[in-house]
């Protein structure tokens, strides 16, 4: 994986509330085998609507998606983590993650910045006094920033420290955990004998 | 102070607890399927490594299947690839697999428990939010990613924070005709999708325990839905019965051994949960969505609500869209909302129980014109014991289609889809925009509501039917 220390791009208001993995990615577009190529499938249904955010040129190059509470509900499906990052997205702000999405986008090094609902609000104000304007998702202070002077927009976000640390160095989490070789074996070999086999 | 059942089950599964660092918790059970695997096992062979306990590893085929023609190879070509490569992935890694043609073939969600692999105690995975569902045994059991998935392949641990506790607490009994996705879809509302967000979510309370096994399946398994890591039952006498003698139960003295443990897993009388909602369940009826996630429901008996009725401006705004989507208005009885299709089935209501239920209510009545009925058994052990007991020919009697085994209308990917604008009661667990094809229009429902609602053609309970002569 990747290092994450810091990104900067433009930033895409995504206002909506419980955005969930189906919309982010409808399940036909889930049958491929890889891991590229979804980004065909990134919010499919609303890119028919030509009013939809991304439809709009300013946002061709978004990279830093500032969307409402409840982002990435529903289903487990990676792909959603993919279809974004594929698509170009680096990172996500919202007030409130879905446990599994943030924890799928934890593993595939897309930042999942969870913020105050009022720093949401803050960056949608300012993205439509200054669309196509560029927000800064900083992991190593966890910090968002967006624009100067009067109007600028700074504050901190959450993400948990394992997670950070592990994208701060680009670590593969089972290369880590193979390391910890030697306790697994010995859970093992304490295991009852009535826990069930499938072989 | 006492344990929590969830803490109880966690403790007993951490590999390794290092401060400032997630626990490593070890997989009891790994469940896969089609759709979530393949780039885990590619994973596996770029870093030239092996699964490291393949036999506590099942694999079945069940939401990119068609439920039709099921002896014939997959005419989509890519559905067949992706069927193909978990076969093959299955084959080379040496992984027990369940393919389409098997009589152990179903949703993973049902056929973890009708093999007796689902028990008390136990840590279930899946590449799949729905594995919640396995928590009715008293297990933690839950959905994850595919890097999660390749990492228990890998390990057959994880790393997890340790996620905090909250209490459901359903006293009373529920009404008769009451059910418990009704239940499930009351509390939903009540919490709204984000509310158990960061729990372990423990159900309790009389109206928990009076439920069967597969009412407690389809509570747990809308846990997922108001945003809970897992959802779990403490087992009791039901849970053990349910389990004895299932293929892969512990036997003999390990059956001894085994239920010893497991009376051992309940939450310790001084015990403290974060978080604790109560509910009383005799206040409860049928219950129906009307929105485009599982929190905007309201009782069948209720009109569609108006933007209006909500202070939050996010909930004003949620509302005045799913309207929109739906294409629905404010004000008007739930009861006169004309419906297409009706989907029972799923990892929710796809068991033998429901199917039951739902032949009871349509045993000599007939669907509504202009109005299909898809019946879908959530496994081939399903299809064949509802056969024995002559369902299908009650089902089929009514003008239902009686299909194979899958996730089938539940999620928009195999064959099985709503048309755009069509609208569905489904007795699924999402009614997300589009989730049953581009465009569809989605009430979740319960087994009764759904039955009815095929007869009469408009979102209805049994109590609404003629009586039968
Ligand atoms: S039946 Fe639906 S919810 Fe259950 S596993 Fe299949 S697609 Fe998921």
């Amino acid at each position: 994986m990747d290092k994450f220390t810091t990104h900067t791009g433009v930033g895409v208001p995504l206002k909506r509330s419980n955005v969930d993995t189906d919309q982010i990615i409808p399940a036909v577009y889930l049958k491929r085998v890889t891991r590229t190529g979804f980004e065909d499938g990134l919010f499919a249904a609303w890119r028919n609507d030509p009013d939809f955010v991304l439809n709009d040129p300013t946002y061709a190059s978004g990279s830093v998606l500032v969307a409402g509470p409840d982002f990435g509900t529903g289903s487990s499906r990676e792909h959603a983590v993919w279809a974004l990052q594929n698509y170009g997205f680096r990172a996500v702000i919202s007030s409130r993650f879905a446990d599994i999405f943030r924890g799928n986008s934890g593993k595939a090094g897309l930042v999942a910045a969870q913020v105050d609902e009022k720093v949401v609000q803050r960056l949608w104000d300012w993205l439509e006094d200054n669309p196509g304007g560029e927000v800064t998702v900083d992991l190593e202070s966890r910090t968002v920033r967006a624009g100067a002077g009067e109007d600028a927009v700074e504050d901190s976000f959450d993400i948990d420290d394992y997670t950070r640390w592990r994208l701060l160095e680009g670590l593969d989490d089972i290369g880590i955990t193979l390391g910890h070789d030697a306790d697994i074996t010995d859970f093992e070999a304490s295991r009852p004998s009535w826990k069930p086999v499938t072989a | 102070m006492g344990k929590t059942l969830s803490e109880k089950v966690w403790d007993e599964h951490v590999v390794r607890s290092a401060p400032g660092e997630p626990d490593l918790l070890y997989i009891d059970l790994h469940l896969l399927h089609e759709v979530t695997s393949p780039q885990a096992f590619d994973g596996l062979r770029l870093a030239g490594r092996t699964v490291r306990r393949p036999d506590l590893t099942l694999a079945t085929e069940d939401h990119n299947v068609p439920t039709v023609d099921w002896d014939k190879p997959i005419a989509d070509p890519v559905s067949r690839t992706q069927v193909e490569t978990l076969r093959k992935n299955c084959a080379d890694f040496g992984v027990r697999l369940h393919p389409l043609g098997d009589v152990e073939q179903g949703i993973v969600h049902v056929v973890g428990p009708q093999l007796g692999l689902t028990q008390p105690g136990m840590t279930i995975v899946c590449g799949d939010s729905h594995t919640s569902t396995h928590g009715a045994f008293g297990a933690i059991a839950f959905g994850i990613g595919t890097s999660e998935v390749e990492h228990v392949l890998a390990t057959q641990t994880l790393t997890q924070a340790r996620p905090k506790t909250m209490a459901v607490t359903i006293n009373g009994s529920l009404p008769e005709g009451v059910t418990a996705k009704d239940m499930v879809l009351t509390l939903i509302t009540h919490t709204g999708t984000g509310g158990g967000q960061g729990y372990i979510v423990e159900y309790r309370g009389q109206a928990i325990e009076e439920l069967s096994m597969e009412g407690r399946m389809t509570v747990c398994n809308m846990s997922i839905e108001w945003g809970a890591k897992a959802g779990l039952i403490a087992p009791d006498q039901t849970t053990f019965d349910y389990i004895e003698g299932k293929p892969e139960a512990p036997k003999g003295a390990d059956w001894d051994a085994a239920v010893a443990h497991w009376k051992t897993l309940r939450t310790d009388d001084d015990a403290v949960f974060d978080r604790e909602i109560e509910l009383d369940a005799s206040t409860m009826t049928p219950f129906v969505t009307w929105g485009t996630n599982p929190g905007q429901g309201a009782p069948l008996g209720a009109t569609i609500p108006s933007p209006d009725d909500f202070d939050e401006p996010n909930d004003k705004v949620a509302t005045e869209k799913a309207l929109h989507y739906m294409g629905l208005e404010a004000g008007t009885p739930l009861r006169e909302v004309k419906v297409d299709t009706v989907f029972v089935g799923s990892c929710t209501n796809g068991r033998i129980e429901d199917l039951r239920l739902a032949a009871s209510i349509l045993e000599g009545r007939h669907v509504a014109d202009d109005t299909r009925l898809l019946v879908v058994p959530g496994s081939v052990r399903v299809r064949l014991q509802a056969e024995a007991e002559g369902l299908d020919k009650v089902f089929l009697a009514a003008g239902a289609e009686w299909r194979g085994a899958g996730c089938s209308m539940c999620l928009g990917m195999n064959p099985d889809q709503l048309a755009p604008g069509e609208r569905s009661a489904s007795t699924s667990n999402r009614n997300f925009e589009g989730r049953q094809g581009k465009g569809g229009r989605t009430h979740l429902v319960s087994v009764p509501v759904a039955a009815a609602t095929a007869v009469r053609g408009t979102l209805s309970s049994p109590a609404d039917l003629a009586a039968l002569a």
